[in-house]
């Protein structure tokens, strides 16, 4: 079956099964190869995306329920100002090290700044806890994200 | 010796033909993307112009370096990045010694090739056992000094003046006297002509530049943008994607296979049947699953269809009370024992545990009847040559392994079932296919970090000092496998690391090991390898003498370390930063760990609070590390960080187990890792040396695991000897 779907944009068509998860159109069909796979169970947080600006698990939503929202992946996550602010704190911070999950860790991080300015450590937890990072990189997401808050602060 | 190695790539690419048909801008798309000026040309054996343009005036004194005329530093790693670090601490050897920045040089996976390319330690090309830096200290500055020379000789004969006068910087050779200078690449033909020098001074460390100062990670940018390609992510044209599930129990075979459903889904173009295992081949991985799940597969499970870990865990005790290879031998420990005050014996055990990258297992693979290309992240890029061309019936030069950034690696991807059973695939299929694991596959066929049996006893004397101990365990013998020349005399370094050389002042000190393979359950590498196992078991013992002695955890570890400076100094700062000594709330507690492996000494202080419930939650971690000359401090401290979430999560939850002779975990809702919510606050103090670098990879894990249960006993109790930690058992009566 087709469906039409907007990613980062633009717009594309694709033809498979309706219950087809998100995560293997971006990746399979599309090429967009930044979204990960992880556990295919939503345990895990790789797969990461925006819907609407909402963080979703991209390997257990179906290609049908999509509908006319807006999503946007790691590769465009950048031109979004909390997205951007993520990135620079990352890269500052020196986060990544396998690197394998970042691109899920930074989409829940860059949603939660955007709807939450100035989050606590309760708030990270409550956002980030859906993602694993088996190189542990914990300690340093968690400053990684005040940074980005402190920056929105300061009119970065 | 490059050259012709070079030389010979370029023939087996172009007769494959498969270097055409590669999207090569693609490919090379992180280098862009990371910018600086850097390149990560991590998917191709050499960048695109290395196929096309001449080598006539390049420089390559070594198999480490090549500069082109048209000015690019190209150095090739020999290690593989995998979140180590590595991809920028081996070019910061090699650039301190070249004199250039490190913006000014562009990286390359090696191919494998074991001559050119093998770990100094290890003897084989494989990145492992935490020790790149290790291998690489020397020969990589080495190289770099070399080259420097060589550069300065072919400037000093074209200005006709003395070496002496000319100096190397930032890419350049000036001659200080009159300012003169030339950039490297347009010395690069003539210094290919200069002689090698026989022997090279490197720098003073009070010269480095490079070495010792926090340099930014060359792989991050692409990690953070969504544009760094894991083996998981090519996609040459025409690439299919498979999946698979192999027998449940090891050894079992297909019996019966109806494929009639999956065969009707949508996007599925093939059902590859092996002898153990089924593979669905589609357009796409959706589609792959989900006629995965429409199988109908009838299993012969053979031999081990009622295995269980008790029968394992049986076989490994019985191991233990008969006699073992002799590791360690130092006095008389037998006749120690019969005349100390005070007795002590346990029993440790550590449960076999999972790897679970993020990245599941996967490799892609484009099988031809005279040559195979292979696409894969590989710990050990050489091994996997060898073993695909094996499954292929090629010979290993028909093999071209494209080596990528790994998605964890932690020892699983030193291994390389996972190529050949994609190789065994790809067999069956016309043009390329990409094999990707589930994570379910992935957990339930791992190599598993092996059971281990310890059985332990040690006397103290009348001050409670510890003047005897004994310690035979049994386990698998992963180096006698995977390394079998390592594996003598009924011994391997591995196993025994961290239980044979301990820090401790201790007079009479016996070690046997028993190697015994586990049958239907497949052991490999695990992170911290030998010390995840015997740190836990030592650290654990030598607290259970304080204990007896009634002594204080660090006081009675610091009396034994008089021979052992360098390991009283980082107890005493663990200690010191940790408010060791000072009151902890009810329910809390500290525990302390001293570890020397892989060439490290480090000390780690554990608080963890015990619910009502027995739940464990670690709060505090701090750790003091000795690891000599630091080449990258950053990576220090994240690497210790790293290492400690992966041994608390071991701690605190990992275990593989067996029923019916099925691993019963699945995903990471039955094998938990450590989340944010539950990561403890963590501080890495470095103590300052101009030893040699120690490894640090893996030292953190073994470390963490003995000073949460230390911190157990010392908030409960209670003496947690299995891990992982049973929370039934520090439950408290209501």
């Amino acid at each position: 079956m087709a469906f039409t779907i907007k990613v980062n944009g633009q717009t594309h068509s694709v033809d498979v099964d309706s219950d087809t998860p998100l995560l293997w159109v971006l990746r399979d069909v599309l090429g967009m190869t930044g979204t990960k796979f992880g556990c295919g169970m939503a345990l895990c947080g790789a797969c990461t995306v925006h819907v609407d600006g909402v963080a979703t698990r991209s390997c257990i939503t179906p290609i049908d329920g999509i509908g006319n929202s807006a999503i946007t992946t790691i590769e465009a996550i950048g031109a979004t100002g909390a997205g951007a602010r993520i990135q620079k704190a990352w890269l500052e911070r020196e986060v990544v090290q396998c690197g394998y999950c970042q691109s899920g860790q930074i989409m829940s991080a860059s949603a939660l700044l955007a709807s939450n300015p100035h989050p606590t450590d309760a708030d990270i937890d409550d956002a980030m806890s859906g993602n694993i990072c088996r190189c542990g990189t914990y300690v340093r997401i968690r400053e990684a994200i005040k940074q980005a808050a402190q920056s929105a602060g300061q009119g970065g | 010796m490059i050259r012709d190695h070079i030389a010979s790539r370029r023939r087996n690419l172009d007769q494959s033909g498969f270097a055409n048909g590669l999207s090569r801008r693609r490919l090379l798309q992180v280098g862009a993307a990371a910018g600086g000026g850097l390149m990560l040309s991590l998917s191709l054996p050499f960048p695109s112009h290395r196929a096309e343009a001449a080598v006539a005036d390049e420089f390559a004194p070594n198999a480490f370096i090549r500069i082109g005329s048209d000015g690019r530093i190209i150095l090739i790693m020999p290690y593989v990045e995998m979140g180590q670090g590595t991809y920028t601490s081996i070019p910061m050897l090699i650039a301190e010694e070249l004199d250039v920045n490190l913006k000014q040089v562009q990286l390359e996976h090696a191919p494998p090739n074991e001559k050119l390319y093998a770990n100094p330690l290890l003897g084989v090309q494989a990145t492992g056992n935490s020790n790149a830096i290790r291998g690489a200290w020397k020969p990589l500055r080495e190289a770099g000094a070399t080259a420097r020379i060589m550069l300065v000789a072919a400037a000093a004969k074209r200005w006709d003046v003395d070496p002496k006068s000319c100096r190397a910087q930032d890419g350049e050779v000036a001659h200080v006297p009159t300012g003169r200078r030339l950039k490297y690449g347009e010395l690069a033909a003539e210094a290919a002509k200069m002689p090698v020098p026989a022997g090279v001074t490197l720098k003073a460390p009070e010269d480095f530049k490079l070495i010792g100062t926090p340099a930014k990670r060359l792989d991050a940018p692409a990690k953070v943008n969504g544009t760094a390609v894991f083996g998981i992510d090519v996609h040459p044209p025409g690439v299919k994607v498979a999946t698979l599930v192999q027998s449940p129990v090891f050894g079992g075979r297909v019996k019966n296979l109806d494929d009639t459903a999956a065969k009707a889904v949508k996007g599925v173009r093939q059902i590859v049947r092996l002898d153990d295992a089924i593979s669905v081949v589609a357009d796409h991985m959706g589609a792959a699953k989900k006629g995965l799940a429409a199988l109908n597969i009838e299993w012969d499970d053979g031999p081990h269809a009622k295995l269980t870990t008790a029968d394992v865990a049986r076989e490994l005790e019985q191991a233990t009370l008969g006699s073992g290879a002799v590791a360690q031998n130092i006095g008389d420990a037998d006749k120690a024992l019969a005349s100390v005050t005070t007795k002590i014996e346990a029993i440790y055990q550590a449960p076999f545990l999972a790897h679970a990258t993020m990245e599941p297992m996967n490799c892609t693979v484009h099988f031809r009847k005279d040559a195979c290309e292979i696409w894969i992240g590989s710990q050990a890029v050489a091994r996997v040559q060898a073993m695909a061309a094996k499954a292929a019936g090629l010979p290993p030069e028909k093999v071209i392994v494209h080596n990528h950034l790994i998605g964890g690696g932690f020892g699983r991807r030193l291994e390389a079932d996972g190529a050949v059973r994609a190789v065994e695939i790809a067999k069956h299929v016309d043009g390329p296919v990409k094999v990707v694991w589930t994570r379910e596959e992935d957990i339930q066929h791992d190599m598993y970090r092996p059971y281990w049996f310890d059985r332990l006893s040690a006397g103290l004397d009348e001050q409670g000092r510890p003047v005897v101990w004994k310690n035979r365990f049994a386990g698998s013998s992963v180096i006698a496998r995977w390394l079998p020349p390592g594996f003598k005399d009924g011994l391997d370094p591995d196993s025994t690391e961290g239980a044979i050389d301990l820090v401790y002042d201790l007079p009479n000190f016996r070690v046997e090991y028993v190697r015994l393979e586990p049958p239907g359950i497949p052991t490999a590498f695990w992170r911290s390898v030998g010390p995840s196992h015997n740190v836990f078991v030592t650290e654990s013992f030598i607290d259970e003498m304080a204990a007896a002695a009634k002594q204080d955890a660090v006081a009675y570890r610091r009396a034994l370390l008089d021979k052992s400076p360098r390991a009283k100094a980082v107890l005493d700062l663990a200690a010191e930063k940790a408010g060791w000594g000072q009151a902890l709330p009810k329910g809390s507690g500290r525990g302390v760990s001293l570890q020397f492996v892989f060439g490290s000494y480090l000390a780690q202080v554990a608080e963890v609070e015990v619910s009502k419930e027995g739940t464990v939650r670690v709060r505090r971690v701090v750790c003091a590390v000795d690891c000599g000359t630091v080449v990258n401090p950053d990576t220090v401290q994240a690497q210790i960080q790293s290492g400690i979430i992966f041994g608390a999560t071991a701690a605190l939850y990992g275990e593989i187990t067996l029923k019916n002779g099925r691993v019963e975990q699945t995903n990471f809702d039955t094998y938990q890792m450590l989340r944010m919510n539950q990561a403890p606050a963590i501080e890495v103090h470095i103590v300052k040396s101009a030893e040699p670098p120690g490894g640090l990879g893996e030292s953190g894990t073994s470390a963490i695991v003995p000073a949460i249960a230390n911190a157990i006993f010392a908030a409960t109790g209670k003496r947690l000897r299995k891990m992982p930690v049973d929370a039934s058992l520090l439950k408290q009566p209501v």
